[in-house]
């Protein structure tokens, strides 16, 4: 078996594993295999995500054996920096070759392997940057082709081993975060009866790991999907995951409407994704990522058709960007021809489709405009928002941005810079002065997702997804322990309620100050100088990448308005560094403020504690080494094509993206400002909350209408209900009346004119039709009745009358025959 | 002696079929009925004889003679077997007494 099929039958497996055991669990209480009090459904659950990781990690590292190792070392960096300099030149050249027909998927399309083929002296580098095939063919229209694909490169395999193993932590988490559920009558404690008393339901332990199986399956088939079509398909499974996880507790009002908020601000984004898509179908023709050979024809995917073989987008020479186009191109560089026509890509529809598909990364991922979801989506159980609404599913969206990376014009990419820089301050902002522990983490998390979407947008493809995993550690393990003080709590969410519980439990104080820490960004100052490099937890590394990627963008495009995606990201990781050490310092440090809260607060069981342990410790040193590191190196090796080095003799727009010795000149001061704003943050909140020195009451008095405006989202919420909910709800109304007033007069006349009708065609029913049925039938008796007394009885008479008939017969014969 | 002609058998048939019917219509005693049925039977049969000697229609006429007697004596033991249930009910043969078909 080549490289590509052992990967594909372990991720498969891993993908798959978890869809077996949530059929399992959906039905275990009705086919009577579990019984409600059962901890099968969890442990279940836990073994297949478990499994799943194993797949996954030997998937990894059987690709890094097969691969000897190469992308695991920062080298492969040196041909991208050699590419920035002498640009034009061929570096990344996908060949697509046949691989022998596979009896898994006969005549599908055959198993295609780009070859990193470099041009330049490293001439045993002959593996593939990635592995893709088909599964399935759902359907076939013509040239519409639907199929079900994988694609696998560094990516796909770092995103599947972290996205099972932190979904293992978070199942082993569950079980006993959701031990409440075990019972045959679970009081909700929320959800208020008339008459004081509390909702009462069997609980939900099996269904609660039902629904987190679907997810991991969904979310692995969204990150192993090789079109775009079916990259769609699982995210919106992962959309109805989590519609059902928020909704979990679907009895209190506010987890109902929450998940409806969440389900519907998603659809405003997909609604982009779907005119993407049909953008895409229409002009390229082809939802596939990657080029395959189907009957011995090349079909070209999609990042060949736009970006050729060199990384470069083919635009025609036009006075405007309106009216250029795009030549697509095969994997040998070569336009394509429909007859004598070049086949061609509108430059704005090209705008457009990444728009369109960036628009359902902003609703999954909780950008701005659509961010209002994700805090209201922390109704949902605690592991729900570490596993869904921090670590993967909101991560979908940035890993589509990465994924479809090729695909973005320079215009989006500077849509997605902005679109991530407003998020990352916005969010940051509303996190100061939010006092539930989770929604603080929930803002947090937008603001992080916005840092990778600017990372993104600023032309650091790795960078962003290499914060995207590290956050994944850290943010989940963070849920985690909030998690774990609000079960320890008994449910108590409120941090003007805590404080000083480091001394109740510390296991979860000092991992979540890991989790702090890491995302906090801090360093030890002159580490860089004394070891070679910093040493820092993982959240430094991969802001620091970030920071510096936009620094060396703003370099490079001398524009003020551009300079405001190196200074917000800056000012907003100070704002970080503030609110996750208040955070901290109001939950674990200090005097208890609330002592019935306190008194009653306890360090939880050993299945809850470990996973924590276990992600701090990856949270910590997941990142070791930075951008020369293990992680860093590893996705920046699927990094597709060289786009600095395409972009920066671009045509239409005068965007230049920086190459990374643009970044690594830039990095030491970027690093630099970035650590002291994180310091600067972490100690304003250190003197706040800690030492007291002003009184943050005081501040909140002075600052009256910013907290407000803060306290209020920004008025985010006011501002889509007055202009969406009201007005949907007015026309609503008003459709109410015109259906009562009209629609229902015109309704009731209508029927009473019927029941008139119907009785006036009873009284002709029953005179006339009924009338000349009896009549008949009377006729015919009473005829029946007068012939009866011809029947006498009397042997005799009859034959008299025979002989009489006879002859009376014969007479009239005889005389009125002719002779 | 001059021959007969089909008319003199036609006459004799004639005369008993209505002797026949008469019969039937005036016997009150079923074995009376019966023999007017006999007397009935034969004088068709005279008829059916007397037409196969006098015109071409040839044997025609003959076989349904010997039909016809085969017919009589059937029905000749199906009616006495009624007549005989029909006394066994009634402790009579008089077939005034058997009206209870009447309608």
């Amino acid at each position: 078996m080549d490289t590509g099929t052992v990967l594909r039958n372990l991720l498969t497996l891993a993908w798959l594993l978890p869809l077996a055991g949530f059929v399992a669990e959906i039905y275990a209480l009705q086919l009577r295999w579990s019984h409600r009090l059962s901890k099968a459904p969890a442990q279940l659950a836990v073994a297949c995500i478990g499994a799943g990781f194993i797949c996954s990690l030997s998937a990894l590292l059987y690709w890094g054996s097969a691969t000897n190792w190469e992308a695991w070392s920062p080298q492969h960096h040196g041909h991208h920096a050699d590419a920035g300099h002498d640009t034009g030149h061929a570096d990344a050249h996908h060949d697509a070759d046949a691989a022998p027909a596979d009896a898994m998927h006969p005549a599908d399309g055959a198993d295609v392997a780009a070859h990193a083929d470099d041009s330049h002296d490293k001439a045993e580098a002959h593996h593939p940057k990635f592995y893709a095939g088909t599964f399935y063919r759902l359907a076939k229209f013509g040239s519409l082709d639907f199929t079900l694909d994988w694609y696998i490169d560094s990516l796909t395999l770092v995103m599947f081993t972290m996205v099972t193993f932190i979904a293992t932590c978070i199942h082993l988490f569950a079980m006993g975060y959701m031990k409440d559920e075990l019972t045959e009558e679970y009081e909700d404690h929320e959800v208020h009866l008339p008459g004081g008393h509390h909702f009462t339901r069997p609980g939900r332990f099996h269904r609660f790991f039902a629904f987190l199986s679907l997810f991991c399956f969904s979310m692995l088939g969204l990150v192993l999907a090789g079109n775009i079509f079916q990259v769609f398909i699982f995210w919106e499974l992962v959309g109805v995951c989590s519609f059902l996880l928020i909704g979990f507790y679907v009895e209190r009002h506010s987890a109902s409407t929450a998940a409806n908020k969440a389900f519907i601000m998603n659809r405003v984004g997909d609604f982009g994704f779907l005119i993407g898509l049909m953008i895409l179908i229409t002009s390229l023709g082809t939802f596939r990522f990657f080029d395959s050979v189907e009957n011995g024809v090349e079909q070209t995917g999609l990042f060949t058709l736009v970006r050729g073989n060199d990384g470069q987008l083919d635009v025609s020479d036009a006075p405007s960007a309106v009216n250029s186009v795009v030549y697509l191109r095969d994997s040998q560089g070569h336009r394509l021809v429909d007859g004598t026509q070049p086949r061609t890509i509108s430059y704005m529809l090209l705008i457009a489709a990444g728009l369109g598909v960036f628009a359902g990364s902003i609703g999954k991922s909780a950008q701005f405009p659509l961010q209002t979801w994700l805090p209201d989506a922390m109704e949902g159980p605690t592991p729900v928002s570490a596993l869904v609404h921090s670590a993967t599913m909101v991560a979908a969206g940035v890993y589509l941005a990465g994924r479809f990376y090729p695909m973005f014009p320079p215009e989006v990419l500077l849509g997605i810079a902005y679109i991530g820089c407003i998020t990352a301050f916005l969010a940051a902002t509303i996190a100061i002065v939010a006092t539930d522990i989770k929604k603080v983490l929930a803002y947090s998390t937008i603001s992080q997702l916005g840092y990778m979407m600017l990372g993104i947008g600023v032309g650091g493809w790795s960078a962003g997804l290499f914060h995207l995993v590290t956050h994944a550690f850290f943010k989940s393990l963070m849920f985690l322990a909030s998690g774990s003080v609000i079960a320890g709590c008994h449910h108590e969410q409120d941090m003007r309620k805590m404080g000083g519980l480091r001394h109740k439990m510390p296991i979860t104080a000092y991992t979540m100050l890991i989790g702090v820490i890491a995302i906090a960004g801090l360093a030890i100052p002159g580490s860089a100088a004394l070891f070679g490099q910093p040493i820092a937890f993982s959240g430094f590394h991969s802001k620091d990448a970030i920071v510096a990627t936009a620094l060396a963008f703003t370099e490079l495009n001398p524009n003020s308005l551009h300079s405001i995606l190196f200074i917000v990201p800056l000012v907003t990781a100070g704002i970080t560094a503030f609110y996750m050490f208040r955070l901290w310092f109001m939950t674990f440090a200090g005097q208890p403020r609330d002592e019935h809260v306190y008194e009653h607060a306890h360090e939880n069981p050993p299945i809850m504690t470990m996973p924590l342990l276990i992600l701090s410790v990856l949270a910590a040193g997941c990142a070791l080494g930075g951008e020369e590191g293990w992680l860093f190196s590893l996705i920046s090796y699927s990094e597709s094509f060289p786009l600095h080095a395409a972009l920066s003799s671009h045509r239409v727009t005068d965007i230049v993206i920086p190459s990374h010795p643009d970044v690594l000149r830039v990095h030491g001061t970027a690093g630099g400002l970035a650590l002291l704003a994180a310091f600067a943050g972490m100690i304003v909140a250190y003197l706040l909350y800690c030492r007291k020195v002003v009184n943050p009451d005081d501040i909140r008095r002075q600052a009256g209408g910013v907290y407000d405006f803060l306290v209020d989202k920004w008025r985010f919420d006011t501002l889509y209900d007055a202009a969406f909910v009201r007005p949907a709800h007015s026309v609503a109304y008003w459709c109410q009346a015109f259906d009562k007033t009209v629609l229902d007069v015109v309704l009731h006349a209508s029927a009473a004119v019927t029941v008139v009708v119907a009785r006036w065609e009873r009284l002709f029913d029953e005179g006339m039709v009924d009338g000349l049925v009896n009549l008949v039938g009377n006729t015919t008796t009473s005829f029946g009745r007068s012939l009866r007394v011809v029947q006498t009885g009397q042997l005799r008479q009859y034959i008299m009358w025979i002989a009489v008939g006879v002859v009376v017969l014969f007479a009239a014969l005889y005389t009125t025959l002719p002779k | 002696m001059e021959p007969v002609g089909l008319n003199a058998f036609l006459m004799v048939g004639a005369i008993m079929f209505v002797c026949g019917i008469v019969c039937m219509a005036i016997k009150r005693n079923a074995i009376g009925v019966l023999m007017g049925v006999e007397l009935v039977l034969n004088g068709a049969n005279l008829n059916f004889v007397a037409f196969a000697r006098y015109t071409p229609f040839g044997l025609d006429g003959q076989i349904f003679a010997l039909f016809v007697i085969v017919l009589a004596a059937a029905e000749a033991a199906v009616a006495l077997a009624i007549a005989l249930n029909f006394y066994n009910n009634h402790l009579t043969i008089d077939v005034d007494r058997g009206n209870e078909l009447q309608g």
